[in-house]
């Protein structure tokens, strides 16, 4: 009962972040290009149809009631028209929406499956060689520019050793699985398709990796920062004076309590991660929403680029509110 | 017109003797600062990494053995050698020559960004933590929804609404670093607030423009010297990657980001322009961010040793 007081509270609190993450994008998009007109119309539109656009979107009106008009044409999910296919932006970035997430959810599985092992090893271990390695892989970690790593992957594991595919979703030949979610591993697996399957995952590696990275190091810092802290506590000393094996300390007793700090970092990491995926996208050529707004950079199709803008800034913010909610579940002491 | 103050025209000995009685105590403190960096590793190998990086950018001038803009197509993607010791890219232009002008363009870049979001960030914290009540409501609301936006894509966003162009990039990331400055000097300038000598201020007659001017930013400052040498390992990240994506420094500039986005169309046959180039990225981030780290550890108090 407590917990969804809580989670009324948080939806209340939401209500002024979306209006101002929603004003700030309509000041981006109207208020800051000299002539927005020109902008959405791109490059090499002539004047008359400039001026066409200027009036038919409302450009000549005054500020606020263009931002009204901005804000009805999002509540009914318009975001524009692409310059460049020509389509509403909303289905466009619909179509490249699943293949964002599948690479964002590969990646932040991977940030667990590894962070959280190596986290939990260099705290153990601590000062220690494996310590001093984690340390040196996290500081490479947070230092590292994701485009030159993923370019640093493709010459090693796709041109050099030719182990693993260095572009796209699926081998050229193959057919994509048929859409359930969206996401290929998992329509392959339920329509029962090993090759599609292995096939896809063998394209998902590298960029998942490479996307990954940076959260992996920040991770396995976290982890092992508050396992630290909470192994240095009393009732840690406790459960080992009571006899019990160390495994059991260490993972029944101390990780639970250092996963707190761990889900809250997790959760800003997968907003930063759609950022990245930017990034990841072009060098793979992953036929995500990051690749397309790369496009539409090169395009400068800027109704395009609002419109991704919008969509993972919305994420980003319904993402952390999860992790919260979660948060509250995690740890009872949290003031409601 | 005023009477002279006993100052104007003392000789800078004098000058150094008042000022080192006057500030005794922080001198000592920053002597004694110094000393615990010095026993760091981390803060040497970063300071090192550091100096080598400035050292590289303000000397490229004289230490580029070849013109990083001269185009020679006789030459044109040719593979690292004595001659050439990151070769060339694909209008014969000298890659290590080109690197080392880039040291210049990163380091302005980071610094540049640090000097508008430090400042303003410095300034906006003061202001809301000290005067309180409904302005700081208001402007950590401000911030607070930049924060809501993944820092890459609003820079990009921004960057695309202002036209890409390498200013129009640094003041993108710098308007996304605002907030990060902004919320920590808030939080100092909100204990500081309530100290003694800021009421003795008052009660001596201090405005409040003087007050936060002459002791709640100077007692933020350990903490935004800490933030800003982190941030400007970010900064450099951020602005080459909007230049990768065709945001930040347009071609013929030597900028990191942009000789990588180039690179990438070379990178099965000609693995060196584009490896290069990014190593330097890496490296002189990992410089700004262990040197940061350090120098946070040596200055929070509580792990003070």
């Amino acid at each position: 009962m407590r917990l969804l007081r809580y989670i009324a509270k948080r939806l209340l609190h939401l209500i002024p972040v979306l209006l101002g993450v929603t004003a700030l994008v309509f000041v981006i998009s109207h208020a800051i290009p000299g002539d927005p007109a020109r902008m959405m119309a791109g490059q090499k539109a002539s004047r008359e149809a400039v001026e066409n656009l200027r009036r038919s979107m409302g450009l000549d009106r005054p500020l606020h009631e263009q931002y009204l008009r901005y804000m009805w044409g999002l509540l009914h999910g318009d975001l524009g028209r692409s310059v460049r296919s020509q389509r509403p932006v909303a289905e466009d970035l619909k179509d490249f929406f699943p293949a964002t997430l599948e690479l964002t959810l590969a990646s932040m599985s991977l940030c667990l499956v590894v962070g959280l092992p190596l986290g939990i090893l260099s705290a153990v271990r601590r000062n220690r060689p494996v310590d001093h390695a984690s340390r040196v892989f996290s500081v490479c970690g947070v230092s590292m520019p994701v485009f030159w790593l993923g370019l640093m992957l493709l010459l090693l594991f796709y041109r050099n050793l030719q182990w693993l595919p260095g572009s796209g979703r699926l081998d050229v030949g193959l057919d994509p699985p048929a859409s359930v979610t969206g996401l290929y591993l998992v329509d392959a697996l339920l329509e029962g398709n090993g090759p599609v399957f292995f096939n896809a995952l063998s394209h998902i590696i590298l960029p998942a990796f490479c996307l990954s990275y940076v959260y992996l190091a920040v991770i396995t810092r976290i982890v092992r920062s508050s396992m630290i802290a909470v192994m240095e506590q009393d009732y840690v000393t406790t459960a080992r004076a009571n006899g019990l094996a160390e495994a059991v300390v260490i993972l029944k007793h101390c990780l639970k309590n250092s996963l707190i700090p761990t889900v809250t970092i997790a959760g800003l990491s997968v907003g930063e991660l759609l950022g990245g995926a930017i990034l990841t996208e072009t060098i793979f050529d992953w036929p995500g929403m990051g690749k397309y707004v790369v496009d539409s950079v090169n395009f400068l199709d800027f109704p395009a680029i609002m419109g991704f803008t919008l969509v993972v800034s919305l994420s980003y913010v319904f993402i952390n509110l999860t992790v919260d909610v979660i948060y509250a579940f995690l740890n009872p002491q949290i003031r409601y | 017109m005023p009477s002279s103050t006993p100052r104007s025209g003392i000789d800078p000995m004098e000058w150094w003797r008042r000022f080192q009685e006057e500030h005794a105590w922080q001198l000592r403190e920053f002597v004694f600062t110094l000393g615990l960096l010095r026993r760091n590793p981390s803060a040497v190998a970063g300071s090192c990494i550091i100096a080598a990086m400035v050292f590289l950018a303000l000397a490229a001038p004289w230490i580029a053995p070849h013109d990083p803009i001269r185009i020679s197509l006789s030459e044109r993607l040719s593979s690292p050698s004595w001659h050439h010791l990151f070769g060339t890219d694909e209008l014969g232009r000298d890659i290590f020559s080109r690197v080392l002008f880039g040291a210049r363009i990163s380091l302005r870049i980071g610094l540049l960004v640090v000097g508008i979001a430090g400042g303003l960030g410095t300034v906006l914290g003061a202001v809301a933590g000290y005067v309180g009540g409904k302005l700081d409501d208001a402007i950590m609301r401000c911030l607070d929804i930049v924060l809501s936006f993944p820092s890459l894509v609003l820079a990009m966003a921004l960057a695309a609404a202002l036209g890409p162009s390498l200013r129009n990039a640094i003041m993108a990331v710098a308007f996304v670093m605002i907030p990060k400055f902004a919320r920590l000097v808030r939080g100092e300038a909100l204990a500081v607030r309530e100290k003694p000598f800021i009421a003795a201020a008052k009660v001596s007659g201090a405005g409040h423009g003087w007050i936060i001017l002459h002791h709640v930013i100077p007692n933020c400052l350990s903490s935004v010297i800490v933030l800003g040498t982190l941030v400007v390992g970010e900064t450099i990240l951020i602005a080459s990657s909007l230049s990768f994506i065709g945001l930040g420094a347009q071609p013929p500039t030597p900028e990191w980001g942009a000789m990588i986005s180039v690179g990438r169309k070379f990178l099965m046959d000609q693995w060196w322009y584009a490896t290069f180039p990014g190593c330097f990225i890496l490296v002189t981030v990992i410089g700004f961010n262990i040197f940061g780290d350090a120098l946070r550890d040596v200055l929070d108090p509580r792990i003070r040793r």
